[in-house]
């Protein structure tokens, strides 16, 4: 569904995307892992254009992403943190998203339990980090999209929240749909990943299904079977990860 | 497109600024037009006003609201819309609302006091300079890295075409007196869109007479139909071409 092909990119020295290959397929939940700077959000940003790379080549359904648009329609993208115009209030920006896309149906769940719809006149700019959190989860997913990109959703969501995010993704799977997700909280990915891919100076170290994962390391736990495999494949520079990840 | 547009100028309308601006062109003009007994002359105070007011607001303006609609622009772009149509779209928005404001603030006192030729000349030449300013702007906050560097382009390509390039001719023309100067004078004038609309309006004005052979021969072009169009046309080059560095710079620009 989506081909990465030998994408580069590079800011001044920093070498963001270092020769990524990949090939992203309905069903899939791939959890893209890896330090700060590792090149996770800039690879996803290169996917949904708003990024252009060096060199290297981006198909969505075999179709070169910088020829159309029109692709973007098919991916809810839940940013890292979500800059929205300030002066607008929360129901205008929701009507502002459903009035300039042509669908009609929406998937408003997640606006409903997040309880969006009780503060509908709060302005952007007065909102917390979760609230603000919470309006992108309910904007990803509003047109019900094929594909996901959530980078680090859960980061600043309470823990009710939380999962009742959780809930949604593992909803949205089950409808065989394609979720990109970054985080660094592992135990969240637990249930929900079937592959992942770890990222390290804009690389791909490793890129395994969870089955090949668990057999390779003899771990049952995403965070354990992460460590075991920094632990006995990588260099030593990722020692300082491998503590977080446990 | 014009769905985002209408976004655009709503909060454009909203923070009041156009409002503000609309207000001091009309109490400006109403007073030029009060103070002096014959209405040709205060169109020519009014014209030197324009030349000055029009460029800086819409070169200063655009460049802030480019800035602080940037989360705005981010949000559109994650949605199926192509970057060509976000650019545009902003530029219909701000252009449309200067150019209102403008048309409001000095079109209206000039319709009651002085309905003529000149008068339309100077609506005019005011909405083209909005729009060429417009584009310009766009042109420096698509380029610059940062809103802080954004206003310093803007404000320097203003001093340029406000103050610095009258020096700059005046410098040839002082230093190739003893030659015909006519037609470098006009090639000159084309390349400051300020320049143009000024020398373009003077000629229609009566105080041309007392400019001497030059200024006859000018009369002749600039009074004509050909004038018209010729300056028409150079004010379109004047923005489409910065509009269309700008979207080509935007297309390839990360977010």
């Amino acid at each position: 569904m989506i081909r990465i092909e030998n994408i580069n990119k590079r800011f001044k020295k920093l070498h963001a995307l270092n020769g990524i290959n990949a090939h992203f397929n309905k069903g899939q939940v791939i959890s893209l892992i890896g330090p700060n700077g590792s090149g996770k959000t800039t690879l996803i940003k290169s996917i949904l254009g708003l990024v252009k790379p060096d060199s290297g080549q981006i198909f969505f359904n075999n179709e070169l992403i910088s020829e159309h648009v029109e692709y973007r329609k098919n991916i809810g993208y839940m940013p890292q943190i979500g800059r929205y115009p300030d002066n607008m209030k929360i129901g205008q920006l929701f009507k502002m998203i459903k009035n300039i896309r042509p669908e009609k149906e929406w998937d408003e769940e997640l606006y409903f339990r997040f309880k969006l719809d009780t503060i509908p006149d709060k302005s952007m700019k007065a909102l917390s980090g979760g609230t603000r959190q919470k309006v992108s989860a309910a904007l990803a997913f509003l047109f019900n999209p094929e594909v996901l990109i959530l980078d680090e959703p859960t980061a600043g969501l309470d823990p009710l929240s939380s999962e009742v995010l959780k809930d949604k993704i593992l909803a949205e799977k089950e409808k065989g749909k394609l979720i990109l997700i970054t985080s660094h909280v592992l135990s969240d990915l637990e249930d929900l990943t079937t592959d992942v891919m770890y990222l390290q100076d804009g690389k791909i170290i490793f890129a395994k299904t969870m089955t090949e994962l668990r057999a390779e390391t003899g771990e049952e736990k995403l965070g354990k079977a992460i460590a075991w495999m920094m632990k006995h494949g990588l260099q030593k520079q990722e020692v300082s990860y491998l503590k977080i990840a446990r | 497109m014009f769905k985002i547009s209408k976004y655009v100028l709503y909060d454009i309308l909203r923070n009041k600024v156009v409002i503000a601006y609309t207000a001091f062109l009309f109490i400006v003009s109403m007073s030029l037009f009060q103070m002096e007994e014959n209405t040709s002359k205060a169109v020519l105070s009014l014209l030197n006003i324009v030349l000055i007011v029009v460029p800086l607001v819409s070169l200063v303006f655009s460049t802030i609201h480019w800035y602080n609609s940037y989360e705005f622009i981010e949000l559109m772009l994650t949605q199926p819309i192509s970057r060509k149509k976000v650019i545009s779209s902003e530029y219909t928005g701000i252009s449309s609302s200067l150019v209102m404001a403008f048309l409001i603030g000095v079109g209206v006192p000039v319709l009651i006091y002085n309905f003529d030729s000149t008068g339309m000349g100077l609506l005019l030449i005011g909405s083209m300079l909005t729009l060429v300013f417009t584009s310009i702007a766009f042109l420096a906050s698509v380029r610059s890295k940062d809103k802080a560097r954004a206003i310093g382009a803007a404000l320097l390509l203003w001093f340029y075409f406000a103050l610095i390039y009258d020096g700059l001719v005046l410098t040839v023309l002082f230093a190739f007196s003893d030659y015909p100067m006519e037609k470098v004078t006009l090639l000159l004038s084309s390349l400051n869109p300020i320049d143009l609309g000024r020398i373009y309006l003077m000629l229609q004005m009566d105080v041309s007479a007392l400019m001497g052979y030059t200024g006859a021969t000018y009369k002749d072009f600039f009074g004509s139909s050909v004038g018209l169009f010729y300056t028409l046309g150079i004010m379109v080059i004047w923005i489409v071409v910065p509009l269309l560095i700008a979207v080509r710079s935007f297309n390839k620009k990360d977010l």
